[in-house]
Formats: structure tokens, sequence, C-alpha cells
């Protein structure tokens, strides 16, 4: 079931956003949920509705910019792309994830009661 | 940085709500469409596709209210929601709002006025720049009046020169006369104005810059220097039409062309700070080294201190310079008989009397308000109970408790916003016509006005009081019980008890309020008849008098006088002869007026005591004079024989008299026909007269001697006429028959002399008015929050009563005992409020007069009006009650 997939952490779905406007350049927020989801495996459970909190989140704060544009199959849509401060904001924040993941890893790494070396203390 | 930025976009997507909605639902239709067209071109049919799609977006509603929350201010949103709410609600039940607005009004807008008098007469400093420096110096107070409340200008030049800790000292002429300057506007007569004469420093001590043209100068107070005025703002607007170009023009003023140099500015009121309830229309220069010298006691002085100079510093500075002050410099053995100045800030001399009174008027109207919260809160208890199943309900589909107490706050603080811009423009109305007031004696009275202060002060009450009366009945009703309260529909469960219990406990709080207002009040009213009561010496009723001039110019001095009796003897005659004039007589003072004293004449041939202060005060007086007031005479009175060249007689006062027979041994202590030693000559006692109240109402009288017109030089002369009609028919002939004699008698008022006591005693009345009006307001307030518990419970009885009556309860039993339910919310109520006002009776003692604070018989006046009050607002529902039809109530649910 879809239970088994990811619910995402606050501030994740930006961040995904953010790092795939980098990778891809302009796109619509259809492409932009679309592309998380290939990405993820479709492993996200990802509303694609709340895409746009998450872009108006971000353009207010100046890291994404937005324009109307005309889709490949000619359709009007609103285009998103990064800007430099959302570039070094995104830079700011993926260090701060991987370096995050590698902690959990660490710490996941553990393991059980006894299999560690007591300490000298 | 981003957070700006991101402030503003919210900022900006809250003012562009529909723009923005469009835009974004313009991209969901984009993102749908996306969806479809790639579904589709899997080969998924159209419809299937949609669906799809559909279902991979989520919930569109949920998705939009995320992304507007996103964007803009939620919180704004929720309160602008819950305004919404709230109108329409209170529009629904426009009875309820009205009414609570109209309690609000008067309770915040009574407040708002109260603060703005507090804080002009209290709180803010004098309308003088470093008002703080600004000393009033003055002898320490005698029996003598103004006259020995003044310095001689010889005094003057000491005290200036001898002082260290002045930057400068400065005062005016303390015995200007209303209506001293009479102004020629081209043709016609004479108009009367008022002027103060001051030292050519008195602006620059005070800091006071001129609107127009320049104030005075050292040439300006030098004898025989041309003549020159200052306008006031108000009287420069109103006898000169605000002429822009009035500056070096000149006018007739008293008979010389007086040049007018400058206009004060609209800030400056002479009157409001230094003579309250005078209107002053001119300052003139004081030629301190002119005649003045010669005229003694005359100056009030007024001293700015060098900054970071103490009071007490300036104490002892005053007793440093005493011994070398002179009444007269070519007297020399009358150097260094001032006693020491006292100097006080100026402005506790201008209303530092006032304060007890101004704090007990802070604390009447902080209790109204008090009162209508309470208030305020008991019919928004009573209309919770009828909404609290409304709330249950929206509990019940997930408001939470913080949405719903703060949906109650929202109402209640709209309620005390409405209640606030009313009270404003209430309290601007009350304000305009109290600065109007120039007949109220109390000072700055004309500075009232709404500034930065008072409109804080309103925000504050409005969102206190707010508070206050939403938050209790919000907690009630977020407390409650959800499923209590949507079972609750028979009104006689629980919830509905608790509710009137404590609503009870708020009426009698209500009550105790009121009845500490009422007794407070009650005290005042109980003072104020008493001060109309007392025996002032002479009889205001039926008695005017006017300011009459005359003209006495002659060669020699013998001359003048002979001329001057043979005016005054004409004039009295001719108004004697119109109908309707009981008594007529001049004098130069009037009681309760200026006054002024010349010493201390005293027995002849007893040795005078060491240390004897003050003197009696002095009136110049025609014969009839004491008639026309209506002041009795012991012995006789002067007559048109007691003239110059005979001997000289005076009449003296029965206190002045008693004083006198302490030392010399009379008769019968009796000083008719006894000889004075009066300053080196002797003067005989003719008569003696009822003490009359010559400075306050309410002091005691003082010492008075009056001296025939004959035989002392005047100053000014008032014409007192006593009546048979109402003054104001005989004011036109009056005056007809003194223009007769004079063509230039002014336009001067005829004046009722009640006038002079009324002024006198406006404080009292003024405070008294005021407590007065909201001690009714508060008991008004009460009564209605009376009849609403009583009527309330009425109606959720209304099937019991029913019940019983249909079992054979008559309807007077009912009535009696709802009857009997208000007494006993009252009977609490007064219990508790006269308990407090017995203990705070301290508080309003000194504003008494001959009334003991625990004045019994105002006690028990306002429990038999409270008791009164009670039986009138339980009487409408108990009626109500009584009338309940079995077979209807029974049905009523």
């Amino acid at each position: 079931m879809s239970g088994s997939r990811l619910d995402l952490l606050q501030g994740t779905l930006d961040l995904m956003v953010l790092q795939t406007l980098l990778a891809m350049g302009s796109l619509h927020g259809y492409g932009i949920a679309r592309r998380i989801e290939q990405v993820s495996g479709n492993q996200v459970l990802l509303n694609q509705g709340t895409i746009y909190a998450s872009l108006v989140r971000l353009e207010q704060r100046g890291w994404i910019r937005s324009k109307w544009g005309t889709s490949d199959n000619n359709r009007k849509a609103k285009f998103y792309s990064i800007t430099n401060t959302g570039k070094r904001q995104l830079a700011e924040d993926s260090r701060y994830w991987q370096r995050l993941t590698s902690v959990m890893e660490r710490m996941f790494a553990m393991g059980p009661a006894g299999e560690e070396e007591p300490g000298d203390l | 940085m981003s957070g700006l930025r991101q402030l503003r976009g919210r900022v900006w997507a809250f003012f562009a709500k529909r723009v923005l909605d469009a835009e974004l639902e313009a991209e969901f239709e984009a993102h749908l469409q996306l969806a479809i067209d790639e579904y589709m071109e899997h080969g998924v049919s159209p419809s299937e596709a949609r669906r799809q799609a559909l279902i991979d977006f989520g919930g569109v509603q949920q998705a939009r209210e995320k992304q507007r929350e996103a964007r803009g201010l939620m919180h704004i949103d929720i309160l602008l929601q819950d305004l919404k709410y709230t109108v329409r609600k209170l529009m629904r039940d426009p009875g309820f709002t009205a009414v609570a607005v109209l309690i609000l009004t008067l309770g915040i807008g009574a407040n708002i006025a109260v603060f703005s008098v507090v804080n002009t007469i209290m709180l803010r400093p004098l309308p003088f720049p470093n008002a703080q420096e600004l000393v009033w110096i003055a002898p320490p107070p005698t029996k003598c009046g103004l006259s020995c409340a003044t310095y001689s200008t010889d005094a003057y030049d000491e005290f200036r020169a001898g002082s260290r800790v002045y930057q400068d000292v400065t005062g005016y002429f303390a015995f200007s006369l209303p209506g001293n300057l009479r102004v020629s506007m081209g043709k016609g007569v004479p108009v009367p104005a008022t002027s103060i004469d001051v030292i050519q420093n008195f602006f620059q001590v005070l800091g006071v810059y001129p609107a127009m043209g320049r104030l005075l100068n050292a040439d300006d107070a030098r004898p025989g220097s041309a003549p020159v005025i200052v306008l006031t703002d108000a009287y420069w607007r109103r006898q000169f039409a605000a002429d822009p170009d009035i500056v070096g023009k000149a006018y007739d003023i008293n008979g010389k062309q007086t040049t007018i140099v400058g206009v004060l500015p609209k800030t400056f009121d002479f009157g409001a700070v230094f003579s309250p309830g005078a209107k002053i229309d001119a300052l003139t220069p004081l030629p301190l080294y002119g005649e003045p010298r010669n005229w003694g006691n005359i100056i009030t002085f007024i001293g700015r201190m060098k900054p970071g100079v103490s009071l007490a510093q300036a104490r002892q500075d005053a007793a440093v310079v005493k011994p070398s002050m002179c009444w007269n410099n070519k007297n020399p053995e009358s150097c260094g008989s001032y006693k020491t100045p006292v100097p006080v800030p100026l402005k506790e001399y201008v209303s530092g009397r006032l304060q007890r009174s101004l704090v007990v008027l802070w604390c009447a109207v902080g209790m109204i308000l008090l009162i209508a919260c309470v208030n305020l809160s008991n019919l928004l208890l009573a209309r919770a109970a009828a909404r609290s199943k409304e709330f249950a309900m929206r509990a019940a589909l997930g408001a939470g408790r913080g949405r719903i107490v703060r949906q109650l706050l929202t109402e209640s603080l709209v309620l005390s916003a409405v209640g606030a811009i009313l009270g404003l423009a209430l309290a601007t109305i009350l304000l305009t016509w109290l600065s109007h007031q120039g007949a109220i004696a109390l000072p700055l009275l004309s500075q009232l006005r709404i500034d930065g202060a008072t409109l804080g002060w309103t925000l504050l009450t409005a969102v206190v009081a707010a508070i206050f009366f939403g938050l209790v009945p919000g907690f009630r009703i977020a407390t409650g019980n959800l499923h209590e309260a949507l079972k609750d529909s028979t009104a006689g469960a629980g919830q509905g008890r608790k509710h009137e219990r404590l609503r009870s406990i708020l009426v009698i709080s209500e009550v105790a309020l009121a009845c500490i207002l009422l007794v407070g009040a009650g005290l005042l009213l109980r003072s104020f008849l008493r001060v109309l009561d007392v025996d002032l010496g002479f009889q205001p009723e039926r008695a005017a008098a006017i300011k009459v001039e005359y003209d006495d110019s002659a060669p020699t001095n013998e001359a003048r006088v002979q001329k001057r009796i043979t005016v005054y003897r004409h004039i009295i005659e001719r108004i004697s002869a119109l109908p309707g004039v009981e008594a007529t007589g001049i004098t130069d003072y009037l009681p309760l007026d200026r006054n002024r004293s010349w010493g201390l004449p005293f027995p002849k041939g007893v040795k005078r005591p060491q240390n004897l202060n003050g003197g009696p005060l002095v009136y110049v007086i025609t014969p009839g004079y004491l008639r026309a007031m209506g002041t009795a005479i012991r012995g006789r009175d002067f007559t048109w024989d007691d003239g110059p060249g005979k001997e000289v007689v005076v009449m003296i006062n029965q206190s002045y008299a008693r004083f006198l027979a302490s030392y010399a041994h009379w008769p019968n202590n009796d000083p008719v026909g006894q000889v004075l030693d009066g300053g080196g000559r002797d003067i005989r006692v003719v008569g003696v007269t009822n003490d009359v109240h010559e400075e306050t109402v309410e002091g005691e009288a003082g010492w008075q001697i009056y001296y025939p017109a004959m035989q002392e030089g005047t100053v000014g002369a008032e014409l007192v006429v006593r009546t048979t009609l109402p003054p104001g028919q005989l004011a036109s002939s009056v005056l007809l028959t003194l223009r007769d004699i004079n063509p230039n008698q002014p336009a001067a008022e005829f004046k009722p002399i009640s006038m002079l006591v009324d002024h006198a005693n406006s404080p009292r009345r003024f405070f008294m008015m005021l407590v007065g009006a909201f001690a009714l307001l508060g008991m008004l307030l009460a009564a209605l929050g009376i009849y609403g518990v009583i009527s309330y419970s009425v109606t959720r009885r209304t099937q019991e009563i029913g019940i019983r009556m249909a079992l054979g309860a008559r309807a007077g039993l009912i009535q009696r005992q709802i009857l009997s339910q208000s007494l006993w919310l009252v009977t609490i109520g007064i219990a508790v409020g006269a308990a407090v006002s017995v203990g705070s009776a301290h508080l309003v003692a000194s504003m008494l007069y001959a009334t003991s604070p625990w004045d019994a018989a105002t006690y028990f006046a306002i429990a038999a009006v409270l008791f009164a009050v009670a039986l009138l607002s339980g009487y409408v529902p108990a009626r109500r009650a009584s009338n309940i039809s079995p077979l209807v109530a029974l049905r009523s649910e």
C-alpha cells in the first residue's frame, strides 16, 4: 500500500524543489512534481497540489522566480527557475543535509548493546 | 534581509488576494491539463485521465488553503474572519449592540473627558518651556488678603538683585480690576476690556514668544514712554477681527493713543494660569519706577530658577535676601519687615489645591467604567448563555478553545472600539464645552483638548475594558462542558444556574460600586448645600453691580475730591430715582473679588503689641452701599456730611471689632464712638457691620474696615443696586442713566452679585456636578444590571412559575418572591458599598464642607434610593412573572 511511501519531513519538499530546478532549469509546477516523483522512484508520498505552497514560499524568499510561458505541447503554464540566492541557499542546505545524513548513518551503524566495547570511563 | 522581503511579499499577498487567487487557479488548471495530457499520451481515456490527474493532485481546496497560508498573513485573515462574523452577529442583535455600545460610550467618554481634565490641570506641565523651573514667590499667608501676598516695587528690585538662584524674577500688578481699559474703536462708546500690568521681562521669564509683532521691552516700562499694549490671541480675534496688520496700529485706550506692538500666541492664556475664571484681554507694561513706587505692595513674584537649583536652595536663598528687602527704600525702618518669601513650584500654586478633588474625580469616573464593564460582562453572560449551544456546536466541529475565546474577545474588542470612538466624540463635545466655560474658576480649562496622551488613554481604557468584560464570559463558555451544553435544552439545568450565580455576584458588585459613588456624590451635594447656606454677611439676591466711569479731572487734589463726591452723589441720586431701585451705593472693591489692606488701625492710647500681623481689608464706600449689599450695620452708616476736612470716620466689621476690643477697655466692648489710631491720624468708629465673607465663601470671614469715599481715594467705582425687580430688567435703564451722566460710560456688564458667589463656588459646583452625574449614571447602570438578572431568572423559571401557578400559587406571592430576590441583591450590594465608603471616607473628607464623611443622613438616603431603584427594576420582571399563564408556560418548551 501507499502507507509504505515516505512522508515528507518539514522543509524537505522545499529542498527537493530547489534541487530539481537547479538540475532541470526552468520548469512548471506539474513538471517539478512529476520530476520529484520520478527521481524518488515513486517512494515519496506527494499530493502534487502541495507543491504550490512550497513554490510560493520559495518565491517570496527570493530563491526562485516565475514567469508565465508555454509548454512543449503548447499549454500555458507558469515556469519556475532558481535564482542565484536560491543556488547559494541550496548549497548551504544540501551541506547541512549531508552532514545530518552522515551523522544519522553513524548513529544507525551502532550495533545493539553488548557488541560495543566498554569505555574507559 | 530575506525575512523583510518575505514580509513584504506576505503583506502584498494579503492585500492582492483576488489577483493571486486567480493566478493560482490558472496554475492549478494548467497543472491538471498537463497531467491529463500525459495520461492521454499513454492511451488513457479522457475522463479516466482527468480522474487520475485529480487523484495525483490531492485535495484542491487543501492545496489552495496551504498555498494561501504560505503566502499571506494567516493571523490577520483569521482576525478578519472573526471581525466579519462578529459584525454579522452584532447586527443581528441590534438591541443588545445598541445597549452595549451606549454603556461603553458613556463609560469611556466620561473617562476620556476626566482624564483630559486631570491631565491638563494636574499631570501635564504648565504650558511654558522648562516649566519645572518656574516658581511662585509669596510671603506665608496672613490675615490681610492680597496686600500681604504681594511686594512693593522696591522689594522687587532688591529681591531680583539679591537672589542668586534665579535666572530672572518677574511679576505682575495684582490689583488690576476687570474692565480697567476703555478702548475707543472709532466712533461710539468705548468698549471695556481687561488688562494686566506686567513687569517688562514677564514674557522672557515665562518663555513666551509673540505670534505677531513683539512683546514688551525695558523702554516700554520707562515712565513717560509712549503707551503700548500686547493683545491676547482671543481678544485680537474677538475685538479686532483677527486683523493681520494690527501690529503698529494705535487706538485710544483710557484716553491715550496706545500702540499695539504685538499679539500673544494662542497657547498663552494669562487668566487660565494666574487668575482662573477671569478673562484677560491684553497685557500692558508696569512702569516700575513711576507712580507704582508709591503704591505699596502690588506685585506678585514669579521666578525662573537656574537649571539644577532645588526648591530647598531657593528657600535658603530667600532667607538670605529677606533682610535687605524694604517696603519703601525712603523708609529705612520698613527694611527687613517682610516675612521670608516662600518659593513654591508655579504648578503647585496653580493647581496644587485641586489635586485631591481631581484624584477623587478620577476615581469616580474609573468606577463608572468598572460598573460599565461589570454591566457588559453581565449582558454578555446572558447572551453567552443563549449562545452556549452555538459554541458547543462549533467546538464539536473542531474549533479550538482558543479560537472560541478569541472569537468572544473579538466581539468585546469590536464593541469597545465602537464605544471608544463614540466616547471620543462625546468627550470632544464635553471638552469643547468645558474649555469655553470662562466662568468656572479652575485653572487651565481653556487649554483642554484631545492630545496624544488622551488618545493613548482612550486606547488603554478601551482595550482594558474589552479584556475585562470579554474574558469573564469567554472563559465561562470555553471551559463549559460540551455535552452538557448540547443537551442543556431545558432552561433549568446546572449550567444555567451557574450562570445565574455569577451574574448575581456581578450585580452585587455593581450595586456596591454605585453605592460608593452615590455616597460620595451625596456628601458633596450636602456640602454644596451647606456652602450655599453660609451667611455671607451680604444678600446676593436681587443685587447687581456695574462698573462706573466718571471724569474727576481737576487742577488740584482738593478739587478732584470735591468733583468726585459731586459725581458720586449725582449718580446715586439719579439711580435711586429709577423705579424698582431699593438702595444703591458705590464701592471701589466688591467682596469675593480683589482686596487690599492698609495697615492695622489700633485703639488710640493702647500700646500696640509686638508681632501684630496683617490688617483689615479696606473698602472705600459711599453712603448707602452697605444697605444696597444687604449688610447690617450697628451704629450709623456714613452720610454725605462725612466730607473732606471733617472728622475721619470708619466702620469696622464684628470680628475686627472683637479683636480690637480684646486690647482696648471699651465700655461693653463696644467700639462705636471710639477712636482708633490709623497711622498717625485719629479715626472714629461710627458703625460695626456684619462679617462679610470677602475672600472665600467657605473660609472664616476676616477683618474689614470701611472708609467713606468722601475722605479716602478710590480705585474705580462699582455701583451696587438693590432692586425689587430681577436685576436683568433694570440693566438697560441703569446703563442709560449712567450714560446720560457721562457719555463716555462704556457698555459695562450689569452683573448680579450672586455671580460673584457663583464664581467663588464654581470649583465646588463643578466637582459636585461631575461626581453627581457619574453617580446617577452608575445608579442607572446598576438598575439595568438588576433588571437584567431578575428578568433572566424569570425567563428561565417560566415553566416552574407556570406549574406553581397551575397548582394554585397566587400572583401576589410570585411577585413578592421575585421582588425579594432583587432586594437581596441590593441589600448585599449596599452593605458592601457602605462598608467601603465608611472605610475610605478620609479620601473625600478634605473636599467636604461642614459635613461629616460618615454623615448618617446621606448614607440612609442613598440606601433608600437604591432600594427604590431595586424595587422598580425588579418590579417589571416580577409583574411579567405574575402574568404568566400556566398554559402558555407549560407549552413554552
